[in-house]
């Protein structure tokens, strides 16, 4: 048995054994702020909301922290609403890592309300990867919302990934705008069953000469679950490129519908996209099953490495 | 000791026959070919064998090992040994080498992705973390699915058109692991319409418009291949009085 809340909510997310308290990072269980450290050149401040926690984080100019920042987002009651909202400066020149993981092991009803703020400063670094680990009973309705500025040469890359437990309902919108030389990536990886919905609405608007987009979804539905994507690139600047890439595979009665928007106000700018959605690919399945492999396996190991 | 029979075999699509009351013996333990030129039924063969979904509805018999696997699907025939390698491997986004080598292999673990990398003459740490997509060439996911039938180690194996698409350095190391199956006492059944892949069967059938038009030492079926077939102006309508015509059990 776990001992407090946070090997509860370490352990639910496998990192009991592994996980080192002098790295830099923030552990919070619904709007309790259980444990966090920082590190030189890194600020968090968590302010404690009736229902969530409000966070301010800060990398100062000029620091490159080495280590990935841990944010642990736990809610280990049956029911109720978490609201996370960030605020994010990576000041100019910095470089900084998170590692995200919101978990919700015992989930009947939950809702999670994520709200950020991002400004990534000239030439800063900052990526964010953010795994969610669901139950396979329950509902959990998750909101992330993130409206990310880019400055001068910035790079900034985000990757969310929800591939065990139910998803429950889903529904993603994050919009980055992109100055002269910077660039922005932005990838989710989600598995939906039974009656998941998922909704992604993931958007760039390329204003600075030579910025760069990449929008990638990648997405799998089985028993009666749907998909909405509607990703967006707008290029309004010479030399700005973008691409937009959006996979889907659908078994059962899964819906998938994606509307890849490209816009381009520029004539030296290039944005380009594909979708492809569909059962798996009949070629593929024949392959592994022509070594022995049944359908399902098969279609397992194809939809792993889709969304692996 | 015959391994494989095809017994009066016929396949049709769209009201067309593409095989044609075929019987052929295949011999456990020797590398056979299959030739004839493009659309002589050589791949539909393969597929038919293999009970592909859209090629199982054929005439005939076929007997794996003595039994009837007529009424197997693929994975069904492939856990029996017997495998296929296409002559356009599928791409898989995302799936790494080593995965997509290890969902077939007998021995699951990262020794033998090396090992069979290594036969095909790929360097094991270039290669086991990559995907099995677009960016590789079309001579490396050759290599890298032959690498996947090594790590099967299935007791049948066909090879469509394995020099195709492949270059010069590849091919060489396609032959020796056609070889190295063989030495592991793999039957081996090449798919092909080249005289350099023939070259390394022991024992050969011709198919021309989906019938079997000769049979026998490689060296004869090669010499008559390439004297007669290749510059054939019918081609796939097999002059039937020439006598090669037989049908029977293999010379």
């Amino acid at each position: 048995m776990p001992e407090g809340p946070v090997e509860e909510i370490l352990e639910s997310i496998n990192l009991h054994k592994s996980f080192n308290r002098d790295t830099p990072h923030v552990v919070i269980n619904a709007n309790r702020v259980l444990s966090s450290k920082v590190v030189e050149g890194l600020e968090i401040e968590p302010q404690e909301m009736p229902d969530g926690v409000r966070a301010r984080l800060r990398v100062a100019r000029g620091t490159k922290i080495k280590q990935p920042v841990h944010l642990c987002f736990g809610m280990l009651p049956e029911r109720g609403i978490q609201q996370i909202i960030l605020d994010v400066d990576i000041e100019d020149e910095a470089e900084v890592s998170f590692m995200a993981h919101c978990t919700f092991p015992n989930a009947v009803d939950i809702q999670h309300l994520m709200e950020a703020e991002i400004r990534v400063g000239r030439n800063a670094r900052y990526s964010y990867f953010e795994r969610h680990w669901h139950s396979d009973e329950g509902l959990v309705r998750v909101v992330p919302v993130a409206r990310v500025r880019l400055a001068e040469g910035a790079r900034f890359s985000t990757e969310f990934e929800l591939l065990k437990g139910r998803v429950g309902i889903i529904d993603i919108d994050y919009h980055t705008d992109c100055l002269a030389g910077s660039s922005a990536e932005m990838k989710a990886r989600i598995f939906g069953r039974q009656d998941d919905r998922i909704k992604i609405k993931e958007s760039a608007s390329l204003d600075g000469e030579a910025s760069r987009a990449v929008l990638v979804t990648h997405i799998a539905v089985r028993d009666e679950a749907t998909a909405e994507i509607n990703n967006e690139i707008i290029a309004r600047a010479p030399y700005s490129r973008g691409h937009v890439d959006c996979k889907e595979i659908i078994q059962g009665r899964g819906v998938a519908r994606a509307v890849p928007v490209v816009e381009v106000q520029h004539p030296k700018a290039h944005v380009t996209h594909e979708a492809a959605i569909g059962s798996v690919d009949s070629k593929q399945l024949q392959t592994l099953m022509a070594r022995g492999l049944s359908e399902d396996e098969a279609v397992d190991l194809i939809i792993e490495g889709l969304l692996g | 000791m015959t391994i494989l029979e095809l017994r009066d075999v016929s396949f049709t699509a769209n009201s067309t026959g593409i095989l044609n009351g075929l019987t052929m013996e295949f011999w456990e333990g020797y590398v056979h070919a299959v030739v004839g030129p493009n659309g002589a039924g050589k791949s539909t063969l393969a597929n038919v064998i293999m009970g592909l979904p859209d090629y199982r509805r054929h005439e005939g018999d076929i007997l794996f090992e003595g039994k009837s696997i007529k009424s197997l699907n693929v994975d069904e025939r492939a856990r029996l040994g017997i495998t296929l390698g296409w002559q356009e491997p599928a791409r898989f986004e995302g799936l790494k080498v080593s995965q997509f080598i290890l969902a077939s292999a007998q021995e699951k673990n990262k020794d033998e992705v090396d090992r069979v990398l290594e036969l095909v003459g790929l360097e094991p740490v270039r290669y086991r973390n990559r995907a099995v997509d677009k960016t590789l060439s079309g001579g490396e996911r050759k290599r890298i699915e032959l690498a996947s039938i090594l790590a099967m180690k299935p007791r049948l194996v066909m090879l469509d058109e394995p020099d195709s698409g492949v270059d010069i350095e590849a091919i060489e190391r396609i032959f020796e692991a056609i070889a190295h199956l063989k030495e592991e006492g793999t039957t081996v059944l090449l798919i092909t319409h080249s005289a350099r892949v023939l070259e390394k069967a022991d024992h050969a059938f011709l198919l021309c418009s989906g019938m079997l038009v000769d049979k026998g030492k490689t060296a004869k079926i090669l010499e008559y291949f390439s004297g007669k077939c290749l510059p054939c102006p019918h081609k796939n309508v097999p002059d039937l009085n020439s006598g090669r015509k037989t049908g029977g059990k293999n010379a």
